[in-house]
């Protein structure tokens, strides 16, 4: 078994009264498709912003790669390996389609203003690369000839994928999806399940919050279903599907 | 670079460089007057570019600009007058100047970099006057700023043995003191420009826009958003110190009455009106709101003779009448500035559509 | 002890104006986000309507109450149409431009309208005709005189006559609904044009009222008056909780009481250091400080803005 790149413990978080996350833990092992699911409004989306610094937990913490993450820097868990995508996306809507790749380097380049000012070799070189892996990553996720179209003009899949390849540019170990296959038509959803098979293939550890559960149960070698905030089971997607809450929790009952 | 090689672009510039050589011979033809009206729309793109990082690149609303500019004034004029009897140099006193600026700039920004935008604005604002104010009233008990009266006698620019005031004859060319200072201001306009068009095509001007368009996203892929911030602010801040010097030493005298409210506000109109963050249009702003009033000034008086006979009202207010209806009207017909980006009209046809 | 008391009685007529203009800036602000650089101006035209209309009735004769009143009415309507003339005509066509432009178009209209009021009366400081009658108090060693009380009195009164409007009337529900989210109220039938409009309009009439109080309180006037005025009173709205119209008058009352005390003190605070002349920088400051701690102002909500 490999090694534990996320561990979540006992996280919480309430907003005034509403309980989002009652003492979540599970653990994200290195290189695997982990996948967290669960009805509209069970905390998701909660448990992804605490974990990228957007939300302070009020209760619990996480561990990156053996070191706690801290809260409410969202830079910083970027810096530590941790990307992510938003539920409904969040382009840099007039940048072209190459810029905003090209900001995810940011964290993983240098160039200060007295570099740019005096147009030093070392900047020159290193905005040369920039531009040579946002490319890269362009052709990755395959949409390298909408390089120079504005993000907002691109079709609603292609925004997506700008969006992944964004994140993959500040070079994470851990890439953490927010219902990437929402809105997509069938042709669509298989072209991601292909792509996140490829990033996972490539060696990032991937943790994928999804609506859909076939793509969830295909794709994903762990699954965690949350409901009300609270953790229902965490095992493999085979065990997950037989078991009695999550089937209660997904009909209601 | 390269695409400035370009046969039409080197057209261009060179036929620039001459309008840029001539400009001040044309205008003293109508009195050195029209020299010193050249040079302040000259001091004013440099403000125009520097404040236009703030706000243009960094989408940073500050209305308290000048109270940079006055640090760098006063700098130079304590620094350089009888004062307090001191006279240092041109190369110490305006990275001086600069220093003390960008300070003041970290010291307002760190604090308040994290309040939303209006909030932000009214912050610089509070602190432009608070600058202004202790200009006024430090006078006593200890004789600093020398409260409303300023300061005079102040030294001009100098560097190695030239003096950029007074009348210099050079290769039989005899330059006055105003075309001497226009050189110097074009030089300095010319590298704020070409900072500008650099940092905007970094790596840190692609973080200033990313924030500007969405900074949760921002922050999300790692830009430290806070100091990215601080960063365009501290810049910002010490452009208006270098210019504040230059104008200290230009003028010869300073007082608090020049680093109003309204000048703030001026500046911020130059940057909006003429596009923000689209270099040529600040720069057009900044001709055009600095020489316009001063043409008005010449303008409105005598054609109210000519129309009416007489001096029906009171010049001075209806050039700054004539002068607030421009602004109006401009920004009622381009909201997005008389020259902006082509991206920000686009963005904006779109809105309507 | 009663430099105190003084200062506090002082601070809360002075606090009162700032209100009352405060309320005008949060309104606009609160509705359409937008900065109404030119309101400082509508209370100076206020003024100085007032003491043209007042003056002139009084020089022919008319008792000084229906002179007077006949000041404050004329004041109140031509701001009024000022206000509304300044959102239909400066402020309305550029609703879908980008945030700063409407900004810039309210500092031309604040440009325009200074001097429209130098031309139309002069450059010099105009003196305000005294409408009431001046009587004295003294309370435990602090004066105040009928003026004082008669402004925080009307002040109270028109603010509470607000906050009816606001939660009691249709047009106020439509005000605040606006002022939530604009799209969906627009869907759910109210006239947004109209919601803007009242809350220009509103804004002027209080903006006027200030105006006369201002007068009558110093007794002078001046085409630049509105400038400082109008700063110190988005200040006050700034400080409260942009948008918020209880956060209005509390943060005007708290502005106008903690600058009184700042003047009487500065100098014994400061070891003789800082002079009194120094009373307009406390404003700024406690800004400054206020803001630090809290972001959107003592009485503003949350704005939760995050993923």
């Amino acid at each position: 078994m490999s090694k534990v790149l996320l561990e979540a413990r006992a996280v919480a978080k309430h907003f005034g009264g509403v309980k989002a996350l009652r003492d979540v833990s599970l653990s994200i092992r290195e290189g695997e498709v982990y996948g967290l699911i669960g009805p509209n409004g069970a905390g998701k989306t909660t448990f992804f912003n605490c974990m990228t610094g957007l939300y302070v937990p009020d209760g619990g913490g996480f561990v990156f790669d053996g070191q706690p993450l801290v809260a409410d820097a969202p830079d910083q868990a970027a810096a530590r390996g941790i990307a992510r995508t938003f539920q409904n996306i969040r382009l840099f809507a007039n940048m072209t389609a190459l810029e905003n790749v090209m900001v995810g380097r940011h964290v993983r380049t240098k160039a200060g203003v007295l570099g740019a000012m005096l147009q030093t070799k070392a900047t020159r070189d290193e905005e040369a690369a920039i531009r040579q892996r946002a490319m890269d990553l362009l052709h990755y996720v395959r949409i390298e000839d909408r390089a120079e179209d504005l993000a907002k003009n691109l079709s609603y899949g292609d925004q997506r994928r700008l969006e992944i390849a964004r994140a993959l540019a500040t070079e994470p170990r851990l890439l953490c999806l927010d219902e990437p296959a929402a809105g997509m038509n069938g042709t669509e959803t298989a072209e991601l399940r292909d792509l996140i098979d490829g990033i996972r293939r490539d060696g990032t550890t991937i943790l994928l919050i999804e609506h859909d559960v076939k793509l969830v149960m295909g794709l994903c070698d762990r699954v965690a279903v949350l409901d009300y905030g609270a953790l229902v089971i965490e095992d493999v997607p085979a065990v997950v599907q037989k078991d009695q809450r999550v089937i209660e929790a997904y009909l209601g009952a | 670079m390269k695409k400035w090689l370009n046969p039409r672009s080197a057209f261009g510039i060179a036929l620039i460089s001459v309008a840029l050589v001539a400009l001040p011979f044309v205008a003293a033809m109508g009195g050195q007057a029209w020299v010193r009206i050249l040079d302040f729309a000259i001091l004013y793109v440099f403000l125009a570019l520097g404040l236009n990082i703030v706000v243009g690149f960094a989408g940073l609303l500050d209305l308290g600009y000048i109270a940079f500019y006055a640090v760098g004034a006063y700098a130079w004029a304590l620094l350089a007058s009888p004062h307090f009897g001191i006279h240092w140099p041109i190369w110490a006193i305006l990275p001086i100047g600069a220093g003390l600026a960008c300070i003041a700039g970290v010291l307002l920004g760190s604090p308040t970099l994290k309040l939303r935008g209006d909030y932000l604005a009214i912050v610089t604002l509070g602190f432009g006057e608070i600058v202004r104010i202790f200009m006024n009233n430090l006078n006593a008990p200890i004789n600093v700023t020398n409260g409303p009266q300023g300061i005079t006698l102040i030294d001009p620019v100098m560097i190695g043995g030239f003096k950029f005031s007074g009348n210099t004859t050079l290769f039989g060319l005899t330059l006055s003191g105003p075309q001497k200072y226009y050189f110097l201001l074009v030089a300095l306009a010319i590298l704020v420009i070409i900072i500008n068009l650099r940092l905007q095509n970094s790596r840190i001007g692609r973080a200033w826009q990313a924030i500007r368009e969405d900074e949760i996203a921002a922050k999300a892929v790692g830009i430290n958003t806070r100091n990215i911030k601080l960063l365009a602010f501290a810049m910002g801040a010490s452009f208006g110190g270098i210019a504040g010097g230059v104008f200290a030493a230009m003028q010869g005298f300073v007082s608090p009455e020049s680093f109003s409210l309204m000048e703030s506000i001026m500046i911020l109109a130059m940057v909006v009106l003429g596009g923000m963050g689209h270099i040529p249009g600040v720069i057009l702003g900044a001709v055009l709101l600095s020489v316009l009033p001063e043409a008005l000034r010449y303008g409105v008086g005598p054609a109210q003779t000519a129309l009416f006979g007489k001096q029906l009202v009171d010049p001075e207010s209806l050039r700054m009448l004539v002068f607030g209806l421009a602004l109006v009207l401009v920004m009622r017909f381009k909201p997005a500035g008389l020259w902006p980006s082509p991206e920000r009209k686009r963005e904006l046809a779109e809105k309507k559509a | 002890m009663d430099i105190f008391l003084q200062q506090i009685i002082n601070g809360l007529v002075q606090g009162s104006i700032y209100a009352l203009v405060a309320l005008g800036y949060t309104m606009v602000y609160g509705i359409m986000g937008l900065i109404n650089f030119a309101h400082g101006e509508v209370v100076m035209i206020g003024t100085l309507v007032t003491i043209t209309v007042a003056g002139t009735l009084i020089k022919a004769g008319m008792p000084v109450v229906f002179a007077g009143l006949a000041g404050v009415s004329t004041s109140v309507l031509v701001c009024v149409a000022l206000g509304w003339g300044l959102e239909r005509i400066a402020y309305r066509p550029l609703r879908n431009a980008p945030r700063l432009t409407p900004l810039i178009t309210a500092i031309g209209m604040s440009i325009v309208l200074q001097n429209l009021a130098m031309m139309i009366w002069g450059r010099n400081y105009l003196t305000f005709p005294s409408l009431l009658p001046k009587i004295n108090f003294e309370v435990a060693g602090a004066h105040f005189t009928a003026i004082q009380v008669i402004i925080v009195v009307l002040s109270a009164a028109t603010m509470g006559g607000l906050l009816a409007l606001i939660y009691r009337t249709r047009l106020g529900m439509a005000m605040r609904a606006t002022a939530q989210n604009p799209a969906v109220a627009s869907l759910m039938g109210v006239n947004i044009n109209r919601v803007i409009a009242a809350a220009f309009v509103i804004g002027s009439a209080l903006g006027a009222l200030a105006g006369v109080m201002v007068g009558t309180y110093y007794e002078i006037a001046h085409y630049q008056m509105g400038f400082m005025l109008g700063l110190k009173a988005f200040t006050a709205a700034v400080l409260g909780g942009i948008g918020n119209l209880a956060g209005a008058m509390l943060g005007g009352v708290l502005l106008g009481i903690i600058e009184a005390l700042g003047a009487g003190y500065i100098g014994d605070l400061t070891g003789g250091f800082l002079g009194s002349h120094y009373q307009d920088i406390f404003a700024f400051i406690v800004l400054i400080v206020v803001l630090m701690f809290k972001p959107s102002g003592l009485f503003g909500e949350k704005t939760g803005d995050r993923a």
